[in-house]
């Protein structure tokens, strides 16, 4: 089946079988590792991407699905090569450790910051519950996300 | 002559920094390649075909449906291993295929290699295996009794199932508990814990160079090497292993990589092809190691004053059906066991035993945390039973330089105990804090509030039960240009410990840390350097990298006094300055270029070995680690009358892992560490029937989510310097998450005012225990 759909601000056009998941389309077809795979069953947010401005999981997510949509990935959030805030943010509090988990949360905490740019820090740790992460303990990606929030709208 | 004043060489420059790690770009980025990661041309998809009785003897393996399937390229079974059939760990008992007898649900049997991830699982169902059921049993204490099914591989074993029991005879425990004016017993029971690193176990053996190469997700190349080269039968130097980033291990990606990298590899030798084999979420958890399930009997005297006179254990820890590291995990549990106290008689029994249950290994504090449990719960029904707060107990009894431990070590330096234990005290207002909380339960009906304490003590490195390990070996190689490359033989495993060897090899070169870049690791670039496990990188792998650097150094200087012609030479500033005159100085870069240009030889070798420790079997007596760690942790939480539901709602942490070489990622360690504890104490819970994990799957066993985690973190350092590590470091890794779980288990009890002696502490079991208790 011929799907198309923007991926990092690109069209693409691409033929997938209807059963082929958007995470092996993106990691397997279209070379994009950076989405990553952690349990395949929905449960630990590795595989999160944002579609049309909401954090999805890849690995639930028939690639069929997003035929018309627009597709952000990690790769796509330092594209020009400059970083994100929120990237930056994360090198900075030391929010990654093994970083398995690190695309999929930056993924989640950029939906995030769109839908809500001064998030509490009990929202951050709310809107996150759906991605684990085994080093960290979290508090030091809390901390990165609200200071990127700080930084891209001070108070 | 006018005194110059030089840039100054006593402070740290870079040992002790916040620096940002050297990976956090690249894994920001999504560009960190993790095994699942990379592709070869030509790559395969392997795939196990295993057990699923528990102990069975195998009356035929029909894989003709599996070899027919169009896109299989390879089938192995037991008959195609070049090599012998074994995974070499302490032991020689556990086969790379299951040899005419399973032993666990999910041992290998057999394996095939496909042209696609589907098709591997596809034609792995097609396999057809007649089993004969032999008798199998699941509960240690069942497996040590008479007529018990014979489990363990005997010359594996020291008795039946028993593979190990060691013991630890310190004094008279009988005059001891004689003295005693207070004495408190308990049973104590703790089920298995899952890693649940976020990666799952991957690697890809490559077939190459008349030798074979496997990249993959690992903590311990050097393990998979000596895995590798006796399935293959090949020479060592013929495998060379590569680690790829690496998503998480704590213990997981210690052995249960060799196994894998095995099959891998026979798999690609008889393809001739790549083979990649990653597990999925379910098989890795249902297949790899787990934290040992143990029952843990205590019994703890004390004076009236609190002063402790004896303690005894016995403990026993389902190991599974092979050895794997079992004896390693029996014996930090056995000599851990009695805390961080001084205690005149100790006696211990640990006991290690065989079932037909997947083999249980490593998992961060390796051992300890289970007996962790126990001591520290019997610290706190001491305190009860004596009137005394925990803390002041604690304290009371803390190790300090001079004392003896359990094992008889006299301790000549580096005891952060004591402080840390009044460190805690201080930042927690623990007085205030007792008031407060005392407050809100009396005003609440159906919440309680409950503090909870523990002191914790860690032997660093591999201590006398593998002293042949304790070692690393270091590479440094300064570049023309003036950037330095170091290779290691540890790996970064997401404890940021390349960024802390980055950092030493930094400071003891004298240069910005900007200037080195750490390489890949790759067990072809520096000796055998042991595993990365222990908490032992930053001090016997930083102690390499130090001596390499010096060594480098040694020459950087030599060339900077021939370019400015003078007799002494000072860094600062990323460049070398004449001591006499400081206002001339040459660049690193301009250094190297020089010293290219003069064809100096810009490589140093390192190489370190931890100080000597010796242990006696017999008496359990010697002196077991070079040096010990210590933590004490203090934990609040609230539970739900009603509901059951604990959350851990502040926490504060004080460590003394001798100097720490990067706040920022110590504090990640503690804090990590302290999830993973929380974990373990309130939710994490795999349950197993007739030795099947029933539901191995995120969906079933719960990790804790940001959500789970404390409102509030303090984290401390105490730094009591230890001589042999570099600048003063001892190890930190494991330390968080020993003491974490009993500081929020004895929390639990204060909140119930009963007392949690099983974990997990979940609803269910908290509401039994408020049932109890009221
Ligand atoms: S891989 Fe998608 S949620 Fe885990
Ligand atoms: S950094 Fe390792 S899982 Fe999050």
């Amino acid at each position: 089946m011929r799907i198309q759909f923007r991926l990092n601000g690109r069209p693409v056009a691409v033929d997938v079988p209807p059963g082929r998941r958007l995470l092996d389309l993106l990691r397997e077809d279209l070379g994009l590792i950076g989405t990553k795979e952690g349990c395949g069953e929905g449960e630990c947010g590795a595989c999160t991407v944002v579609v049309d401005g909401k954090p999805r999981l890849a690995c639930l997510t028939a690639a069929v699905q997003v035929e018309g949509k627009d597709v952000l990935t990690i790769e796509g959030l330092s594209e020009a090569g400059q970083l994100d805030p929120l990237q930056e943010a994360f090198i900075e509090t030391a929010g990654v450790q093994c970083g398995f988990c690190t695309p999929g949360l930056v993924m989640a905490a950029y939906a995030l910051l769109r839908e809500n740019p001064r998030p509490t820090r009990d929202e951050v740790r709310a809107y996150l519950s759906g991605n684990l992460c085994r080093c960290t303990g979290y508090a030091q990606v809390v901390e990165a996300v609200l200071r990127a929030a700080e930084k891209a709208c001070p108070r | 002559m006018a005194r110059v004043k030089a840039p100054v060489e006593e402070a740290e420059q870079v040992v002790g920094k916040a620096a940002p790690r050297l990976d956090a770009e690249a894994k920001v980025r999504g560009q960190a390649r993790y095994a699942d990661d990379l592709s070869f041309p030509g790559m395969l998809y392997g795939k196990a075909i295993r057990s699923d009785r528990p102990h069975a003897r195998i009356l035929r393996l029909d894989l003709s449906q599996v070899a027919a399937h169009p896109k299989v390229a390879c089938v192995v079974t037991p008959k195609d291993i070049p090599g012998e059939n074994v995974v070499p760990i302490i032991y020689r008992d556990m086969p790379l295929l299951a040899n005419g007898v399973v032993r666990y649900v999910g041992e290998p049997i057999a394996l095939l290699a496909a042209e696609t991830r589907e098709a591997a699982v596809e034609a792995a169902a097609l396999a057809q295996v007649a089993y004969e059921d032999l008798p199998a049993v699941f509960d240690p204490l069942e497996a040590t009794r008479p007529g018990a099914p014979q489990v363990a591989v005997p010359a594996a074993a020291e008795g039946g199932n028993v593979f190990n029991h060691m013991v630890i005879r310190k004094g008279d425990v009988e005059r001891g508990f004689a003295e005693a004016d207070v004495v408190v017993a308990g049973e104590y029971r703790v089920g298995y814990q899952e890693h649940a690193y976020l990666e799952p176990q991957g690697v890809i053996a490559v077939p190459e160079d008349s030798g074979i190469t496997v990249y993959g997700t690992l903590q311990c190349p050097f393990y998979v090497q000596n895995a590798v080269a006796a399935v293959m039968g090949f020479p060592l130097a013929k495998v060379r292993i590569v680690q790829t980033a690496t998503g998480g291990g704590f213990g997981g990606k210690e052995d249960v990589p060799s196994h894998l990298a095995a099959m891998a590899a026979v798999l690609a030798w008889k393809a001739g092809r790549p083979v990649k084999l990653v597990l999925p979420r379910d098989e890795d958890i249902a297949t790899t190691s787990k934290r040992h399930p143990g029952l843990v009997r205590y019994r703890t005297g004390a004076k009236r004053d609190g002063t402790l006179t004896a303690v005894e254990v016995e403990f026993y820890y389902n190991a599974g059906a092979y050895q794997t590291l079992s004896s390693a995990v029996l014996w930090r549990g056995l000599i851990h066991a009695a805390g961080p106290y001084r205690i005149p008689h100790v006696k211990v029994d640990g006991y290690s035993v065989a079932t037909n249950t997947v083999p249980c290994g490593a998992f961060r504090g390796f051992g300890s945390p289970q007996v962790i449990f126990a001591h520290e719960s019997q610290m706190d029904e001491l305190a009860r039973e004596l009137g005394m707060d925990p803390l002041v107990l604690r304290h009371k009894n803390a190790l300090r330089v001079g004392d003896e431990t359990a094992t008889g070590q006299r301790l000549t330096e580096s005891v952060g105990l004591p402080e840390a234990i009044g460190r805690a005290r201080e930042l927690s207002h623990w007085d205030e804090l007792q008031d407060e909380v005392a407050a809100f339960n009396a005003q609440e009906r159906f919440r309680r509030r409950g503090l909870g304490a523990s002191t914790v003590m860690y032997g660093v490195g591999m201590g006398a039960k593998a002293p042949l390990l304790d070692k690393a070996g270091a590479y440094l190689k300064l570049e023309a240009d003036g950037s330095v490359t170091l290779a290691v033989g540890t790996t970064e495993m997401g404890q940021g410990a390349q960024t802390v060897l980055a950092q030493i090899a930094a400071e003891g070169l004298g240069v910005p840390l900007a200037s080195v870049q750490v390489a890949p690791v790759d067990t072809s670039r520096v000796p055998d350097s042991g595993p990365t496990v222990a908490s032992r990188t930053t001090t016997v792998q930083g102690m390499a990298v130090l001596d390499a650097a010096e060594k480098l150094r040694a020459r950087i200087v030599g060339a900077a006094m021939e370019m400015l012609g003078c007799p002494k030479v000072v860094p600062g500033d990323g460049r070398f300055h004449d001591a006499r005159d400081p206002t001339r100085s040459v660049s690193l870069a301009e250094i190297a270029r020089w010293m290219w240009a003069h064809n100096w030889d810009m490589a140093a070798s390192g190489w370190a070995e931890a100080r000597p420790v010796d242990w006696d079997a017999k008496t359990g007596l010697g002196n077991a680690y070079f040096v010990y760690a210590y933590a004490c942790h203090i934990a609040e939480v609230e539970v739900d009358l009603l509901t059951g539901e604990t959350r851990v709602t502040r926490f504060w942490a004080v460590h003394d892992s001798g100097k720490i070489v990067n706040p920022e990622t110590a504090r990640g360690q503690v804090i990590g560490g302290i999830a993973q504890g929380i974990g373990y104490a309130l939710m994490e819970e795999l349950p197993a029937e007739g030795g099947r994990i029933l539901y191995p799957t995120f969906t079933a066993y719960h990790i804790p989510t940001a959500m789970d985690m404390p409102d509030e973190f303090v984290v401390e350092f105490v730094e009591a310097s230890y001589s042999g590590g570099p600048f003063g470091a001892k190890g930190l890794g494991e330390v968080p998450l020993m003491a974490s779980h009993a500081a929020v288990a004895n929390a639990i009890s204060a909140a119930t005012g009963t007392r949690l002696r099983a974990y997990p502490a979940t609803p269910e079991r908290v509401l039994d225990l408020i049932g109890r208790g009221a």
